[in-house]
């Protein structure tokens, strides 16, 4: 009888059966291990309704979880994403929308046109381009399960570019249930129709949330471009993990453990660039734009000229000099509607673009009745950009020595809370304080609030001038691109001329990523989509 | 000692008391708006408004105190503003990544400086004392989050032994714990193991040049028995006290050090809420935090009896 232990041949060939069996175990494991996204995003998930907060994080939480009627490609043009079709009638007041098929929210259901007419009217009670849709909406009836009917009472020509919009609050669809709690208040449960689930066991307020791939989800067929094309989700699971200190953010990232940075501090980009398998990527409309905010309630600032004055003391070479060394992401641009968008222009700025003239700027102050009293300044010292960007302006501020400056240094949370008083600077009010704004916000006069000067409607400064407002009006319901963007040249000049704020710099974030493990990697301003991304 | 325990915990209902009543206030009466912060940038003013409605943050400051002292007495910590989850959840979750790390350090800490401390006062003056003294003026003039990027830098970017960031929980074994909580431990067990060495030694010292160490000597002790059984026995209570003290230090480090190693733990709970200013969250860490302080107080009390039998409660 051949026995093993007679036989060394044969105890060598169980052993090398025995390592390959190991070895092949090993590899199944491995293949069958799970394909994890680790993303550090620039805040955390705190909020898991997308309409309840105006913040771009619930935004990309949004984004993630549920799917949107139309979305914006990477040219920011807007595309069908759950529409299948839609017909406008000739008056252009009637949008009838069919839905495509396989749409099934995450707990099986299948999305229904109620369910798309319960989140639009969710949505358009605290968005502010919403706002104005529903204001020219006469009705918004489900037709059928698949089919609903948008009636408007004016031609606004907007409709479709707003159900597309790519900064927050983006128009997404949940569950009717969902849709129909009040839109001050936040949603409980969230179970919506795009490419992931949230993992609410797994979430750590403050630490992690967790997405897994919604296997049911039918992408569309188009390849993926911006929000917009096949959602193809080709990982297991995404993990956005909150790294808030921004050297560990970029330590974790050259170091590994996780695979995409969705904001690396600007000061760290020329170590990450320098780092083998890292690639930072920007889209051409991604960035900030600084908004120097004043209030037009109180002097110096309720009269125009000390506004106009400004413009003579601001440097914006200093601003992009301090926040994004970097000149590769710097952009001087002096359009209210930023650059690199289809809006963009600078009409009206002509007599700001030379040199600073503090004399010009005095006598402005002059003609507007300043009498040194104290201008308010709410400094905020604990912010990436608006920190630094306080500082500059202080020092530029300070060259014209008859300005009396009141500098109060606060956290960003005391800034936004001090921002909304209307009451005079030495009443606990303010005149002046920094902030800013993606330019893809800007980009449309409709969405870019902070450019609003609709008195006390307007956004936190108050600008007030019907004739700003009418062209607004006038922007939405413009018929075709090349009419839009003539209204915008007329939009900048009257800006320029009543000046809501300060434009002071535009500015580029690129996001980091290992390019030795990821591919497939798109970039948007705002809001990055997660899908189409590949991990070895 | 049963009724002074049963005293000591009695008298602790008025200190939470007041302890709820200050930190509401302070929240209150500083500036800063969690409706703002929900609200976002690009909301208006009449949306933060529908907020702070929404929120109850428009009702008097009595009127919101009360319903926060109501629940309180329910065992209501309240709930987030930002997550909508309960308080308790929050805490629950980030209790062990805070306990491992106080604990591992307490554990360092203790293990390194009280032996250091021993030593610099066994050879005053020499140059160990020198070295000793030294590490205790680096370790309390250095700031934490500085030792952490270079324990960063060294020991995660350079030489890969240890992770950047993170916390693996126990229930994914112990190694991997260690594994990421080894570098905050070190991080934040500087200061600590600065004042706990500084201690000992003044301790000692004082303890070293009474007469019962030079007749312990004299009747021929082993050196080491009289540092250890003699003198360092004596001079505890002030040590215990300083380590009671430090918990202190702890809560304060475990802020910074948690958020440079990404810790998900109760102190950057807490900076995150302060920044949020999510106010039931504060609330109810500080009140935890103020109770955790009293009851260590307590405690320590309580050990003074094991050191010193002459100390009856």
């Amino acid at each position: 009888m051949l026995t093993r232990a007679k036989n060394p041949q044969l105890w060598l060939a169980t052993a090398v059966l025995a390592v390959a069996a190991v070895l092949g175990s090993q590899v199944a494991l491995a293949q069958q291990k799970e394909k994890v996204l680790r993303a550090a995003m620039h805040a955390d998930v705190r909020t898991v309704d997308p309409f309840w907060t105006t913040q771009t994080i619930a935004a990309i939480h949004g984004l993630m979880v549920y799917d949107t009627l139309f979305s914006s490609d990477i040219n920011l043009e807007p595309k069908p994403q759950m529409v299948e079709s839609w017909t406008v009638s000739p008056d252009r007041k009637v949008y009838t929308f069919k839905l495509r098929d396989g749409l099934k929210f995450h707990d099986g259901t299948a999305v229904t046109s109620k369910d798309v007419v319960a989140s639009m009217n969710r949505w358009g009670k605290r968005d502010g381009a919403g706002k104005q849709l529903m204001g020219y909406t006469k009705s918004l009836t489900a037709r059928d399960a698949k089919t609903f009917e948008w009636v408007l009472t004016e031609p606004f020509g907007l409709l479709i570019d707003i159900l597309a919009k790519t900064g927050t609050s983006i128009p997404f669809v949940m569950r009717e249930k969902e849709a129909m709690v009040d839109a001050f208040t936040q949603i409980q449960e969230v179970v919506g129709s795009g490419p992931f689930m949230f993992k609410r066991d797994e979430w750590v307020p403050g630490s992690k949330t967790v997405y897994v791939k919604f296997k049911d989800y039918v992408p569309r067929k188009e390849p993926a471009s911006g929000h917009a094309g096949g959602k193809v989700v080709k990982v297991d699971r995404v993990e956005f993990i909150w790294l808030s200190d921004t050297q560990t953010a970029q330590s974790a990232l050259v170091a590994g453990e996780i695979d995409y940075l969705e904001n690396p501090a600007i000061d760290f980009l020329p170590i990450l660039k320098s780092t083998a398998g890292i690639k930072l990527e920007a889209h051409k409309a991604m960035g900030t734009m600084g908004i120097l905010q004043l209030n037009h309630l109180h002097p110096p600032f309720n009269n125009v000229k000390a506004r106009q004055a400004m413009y003579y003391l601001i440097n914006n070479a200093d601003y992009l000099n301090t926040i994004a060394a970097d000149e590769g992401l710097q952009t001087l641009c002096f359009s209210y509607f930023g650059c690199g968008v289809s809006m963009e222009t600078d009409a009206g700025s002509e007599p700001y673009k030379g040199a600073k003239s503090v004399a010009k700027a005095e006598q402005l102050f002059k003609e507007a009745g300043y009498k040194g009293e104290p201008i308010t300044i709410l400094q905020a010292t604990d912010h990436q950009y608006i920190t630094p960007a306080n500082l500059v302006m202080i020092q530029q501020l300070r060259k014209a020595s008859f300005l009396k400056l009141d500098v109060q240094a606060m956290d960003w949370g005391s800034v936004v809370s001090r921002r909304a008083k209307k009451e005079a600077p030495a009443q606990g009010g303010w005149n002046i304080f920094i902030t800013g704004t993606t330019v893809v916000t800007s980009s449309s006069p409709i969405t870019h609030t902070s450019i609003g000067m609709g008195c006390d409607k307007a956004w936190f400064g108050w600008p007030c001038d019907k004739r700003f407002e009418d062209l607004r009006q006038e922007w939405a319901f413009a018929p075709d691109l090349a009419t839009r963007k003539k209204l915008a040249v007329e939009l900048s000049r009257r800006a320029y001329d009543q000046v809501p704020y300060i434009s002071f710099a535009q500015w580029r974030n690129p996001v980091a990523f290992r390019s030795d493990r990821l591919s497939g990697v798109q970039t948007m301003p705002s809001v990055p989509p997660m899908w189409n991304i590949e991990k070895k | 000692m049963t009724a002074y325990i049963v005293r000591r915990l009695l008298a602790t209902i008025p200190v939470m008391v007041v302890v709820a009543l200050f930190v509401f206030l302070l929240l209150h009466l500083t500036p800063g708006d969690p409706a703002a912060v929900i609200a976002g940038d690009d909301a208006s003013p009449a949306e933060v408004e529908g907020i702070r409605r929404k929120l109850g943050l428009d009702l008097a400051i009595w009127q919101q105190f009360l319903i926060y002292a109501g629940n309180l007495l329910r065992g209501d910590l309240g709930t987030s503003i930002f997550s909508n989850l309960p308080v308790l959840t929050l805490v629950k979750q980030r209790l062990e990544p805070s306990l491992v790390l106080a604990v591992s350090t307490l554990v360092i800490a203790i293990a390194l400086a009280v032996p250091m401390g021993v030593l610099a006062a066994w050879k005053a003056r020499s140059w160990i004392d020198r070295v000793v003294m030294g590490f205790s003026v680096l370790g309390f003039a250095v700031p934490v989050f500085l030792i952490g990027y270079l324990l960063i830098y060294v020991f995660a970017i350079e030489l890969r032994w240890l992770p950047v960031q993170g916390y693996r929980p126990l229930a994914q074994g112990i190694e991997q714990t260690a594994r990421s909580i080894l570098l905050p431990a070190i991080a934040l067990s500087m200061v600590y193991m600065a004042l706990i060495a500084r201690m000992t030694r003044a301790s000692m010292l004082e303890v070293l040049s009474e007469d019962y160490i030079r007749t312990a000597h004299s009747k021929g002790v082993a050196t080491v028995v009289v540092l250890l059984r003699h003198a360092l026995k004596n001079a505890a209570i002030p040590i215990v006290t300083v380590i009671g003290i430090g918990l202190t230090l702890l809560i304060s480090g475990v802020v910074i050090t948690e958020t440079v190693f990404n810790i998900p733990g109760l102190g950057r709970l807490t900076v995150d809420a302060i920044l949020k200013r999510d106010y039931p969250i504060i609330q109810g860490l500080i009140i935890l935090f103020a109770g955790a302080k009293v009851l260590v107080n307590l405690l320590i009390d309580i050990s003074y009896v094991f050191f010193d039998p002459r100390i009856r409660y």
